[in-house]
């Protein structure tokens, strides 16, 4: 049994239907090739333009801001080109041949593309403090997406803490949809901003600037804002949930407050699982913190068949995010030699790139001044790293003192990273933690080795895949 | 935990699911893990390591900490799944029970 909505091939597959996998299967079906756009939501727009064709919000715009009006004519866009957009469908592998292994509605198929597209965007990145797990904290991206998707908002007292361009988003959607905010704990180490001053030229002419300093204006007005915290614990009650959030600031004494929402967020890293289990390489980025695809000037990673396109090959946001798209999907046609009517790729490619350059100008100033405190990255002993396998940072330094050197032969240690999330939770801060033990860099100690399926599917789905003569003959003797 | 902006939202249909026996009523168009949350029923799960009650996390299919049984199959990611009249949840204790 096959899924039935499933095609069986396609020229283009692009996966992720955010603002750069929108533009890719645009440019793509546009030019005429069969385009097929998977994505895990039920409805397109990614997690920055989340629910922009669904929300139940009378009024979105007055209350998460003008972006959201971007998300729309971008699905619009999409749907118009011709290409076939499948929400609600999970890849959970890619092979160098371009096969996708696809789940749609409980039933499994092979896809095989001439070119895959990988745009699955951005994750946050994890924030390990002692109670992170309690029921009651949750991330301000979370928070975020059950505001677009479902119009709702935390109730009592409601704690914001971390660092991050989001961060103060939330709280300024927050104050607009009329939601009270007991507190935003800035975790921002004040060393940062002397550090970021020198990426100052770059960042004047950047569109973020009067955004940035527009949205820190309105949270501050409603917002009791502490800053230059630096330790945070989330503590439980007795019925098990959030009760209370103790910080500390530098040499002051703890201070404490009651609360029923704790929002974390200290930014975002690109969502490497599919392109890393694929083959692709990736290196480490010290100035995001981050492992990152090599790719090409076309976006081609080196897996000639993939290109990864938006915050996937590093954090740009949501308007290179496009430019990106449109660049990756370019390079498609020209590595499938579609045709080029009136040498216009070029110059479109030209324009991606010109605008990509102008997104990322000031994006060094963010970086630097946003750039996480190693306290928040490489948490004490006590603390809970791996959610799944409940395995705390002590654990990960026995191990590494056991002799054990990264974070694949880990797994067998204290199975790290084999739970169901596969790692997304827990991988930035082994290999964080991991590399500090040894005293190494990150990149020596490089990503947990990942392999397909990278997310769950039963076997009962693969069971009932259909199957090639070939594979058929790879297992029948005779 | 969670609150609705009823006044700022545009009306759409009720759909009732059952939680563990308990009736609860949610927005058509909702996922089921805002559903649990605006109905105050987030705990979807206890974990198989230490018993532990969890709740959802991330919200964009990350973190699994949502795991409940829907209709009958265990461990759906309850951010991922939208609500459907009729729909029965069970939150999970533990290690899931094979076969299920
Ligand atoms: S809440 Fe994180 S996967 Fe559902």
């Amino acid at each position: 049994m096959s899924a039935p909505d499933l095609p069986a091939r396609c020229d283009i597959a692009v996966i992720g239907a955010g603002p750069a996998g929108l533009a890719a299967a645009t440019i793509a079906a546009r030019a005429g090739l069969s385009t097929v756009l998977f994505d895990e939501q039920p409805a397109p727009g990614g997690q920055v333009h989340r629910a922009a064709t669904t929300t139940p919000l009378a009024d979105p715009v007055a209350i998460l801001g003008v972006g959201q009006a971007r998300g729309v004519a971008l699905a619009r866009d999409c749907a118009a080109s011709g290409a076939r957009i499948l929400s609600g469908a999970t890849v959970w592998s890619v092979a160098a041949d371009g096969t996708l292994g696809v789940s749609l509605a409980g039933a499994a198929s092979p896809v095989v593309a001439r070119h895959v597209v990988i745009a699955t965007g951005a994750l946050e990145r994890p924030m390990p403090i002692p109670g992170w797990t309690l029921p009651g904290v949750m991330t301000a991206g979370a928070a975020q997406i059950l505001l677009k998707t479902g119009g709702l908002v935390g109730e009592g007292r409601v704690v914001l803490a971390g660092c991050g361009p989001l961060l103060w988003l939330l709280a300024a959607q927050y104050r607009r949809a009329g939601a009270r905010i007991a507190a935003l704990l800035d975790t921002t180490p004040r060393a940062n901003w002397i550090a970021a001053a020198r990426h100052l030229p770059g960042f004047l002419a950047s569109p973020y600037l009067a955004k940035g300093l527009g949205l820190l204006a309105e949270v501050r007005r409603s917002v009791p804002v502490f800053g230059g915290v630096t330790e945070l614990r989330a503590e439980g009650g007795t019925s098990g949930r959030l009760a209370r959030v103790s910080f500390r600031r530098g040499a002051r004494a703890e201070e404490s407050l009651d609360a029923d929402l704790l929002l974390l967020h200290q930014g975002v890293a690109p969502n490497v699982n599919l392109a890393l289990s694929a083959g692709c390489a990736h290196d480490w980025d010290d100035a995001q913190l981050c492992f990152r695809p090599a790719l090409d000037a076309w976006l081609t990673s080196t897996v000639e068949s993939i290109s990864i396109a938006g915050d996937g090959g590093g954090i740009g946001g949501a308007e290179v995010a496009e430019a990106r798209g449109r660049l990756a999907a370019l390079g498609a046609l020209r590595r499938l030699g579609a045709g080029d009517p009136g040498g216009m790729r070029a110059k479109a490619a030209a324009h991606a790139r010109a605008e990509i350059a102008t997104g990322l100008r000031g994006r060094a100033f963010l970086d630097t001044l946003y750039r996480p405190a190693e306290a928040f990255r490489i948490p004490h002993d006590a603390t809970l790293v791996c959610r799944c396998e409940e395995v705390s940072a002590a654990r990960i330094r026995e191990a590494v003192a056991l002799g054990c050197p990264g974070p694949n032969q880990l797994k067998s240690f204290l199975r790290c990273g084999m739970g169901p999330c596969q790692g997304r939770m827990c991988s930035l801060t082994v290999t964080e933690v991991m590399a500090k033990a040894r005293g190494v860099s990150p990149g020596e100690i490089g990503h947990v080795r990942l392999r397909a399926p990278v997310k769950p599917v039963t076997l009962a789905e693969i069971a009932a895949m259909p199957t090639s003569p070939e594979a058929e003959r790879a297992v029948l003797r005779g | 935990m969670f609150r609705r902006l009823d006044d700022a939202l545009t009306p759409a249909p009720v759909v009732g699911l059952t939680v563990d026996g308990t009736r609860i009523e949610a927005r058509a168009g909702d996922l089921l893990a805002a559903a649990l949350l605006a109905a105050g029923r987030g705990l979807c799960r206890t974990t198989p390591v230490s018993g532990a009650p969890r709740a959802p996390y991330c919200m964009m299919g990350v973190c699994f900490e949502c795991l409940v049984t829907v209709d009958g199959m265990g461990s759906r990611q309850a951010c991922l799944v939208p609500v459907r009249e009729g729909m029965v949840v069970e939150t999970q204790r533990g290690a899931r029970v094979p076969g299920r």
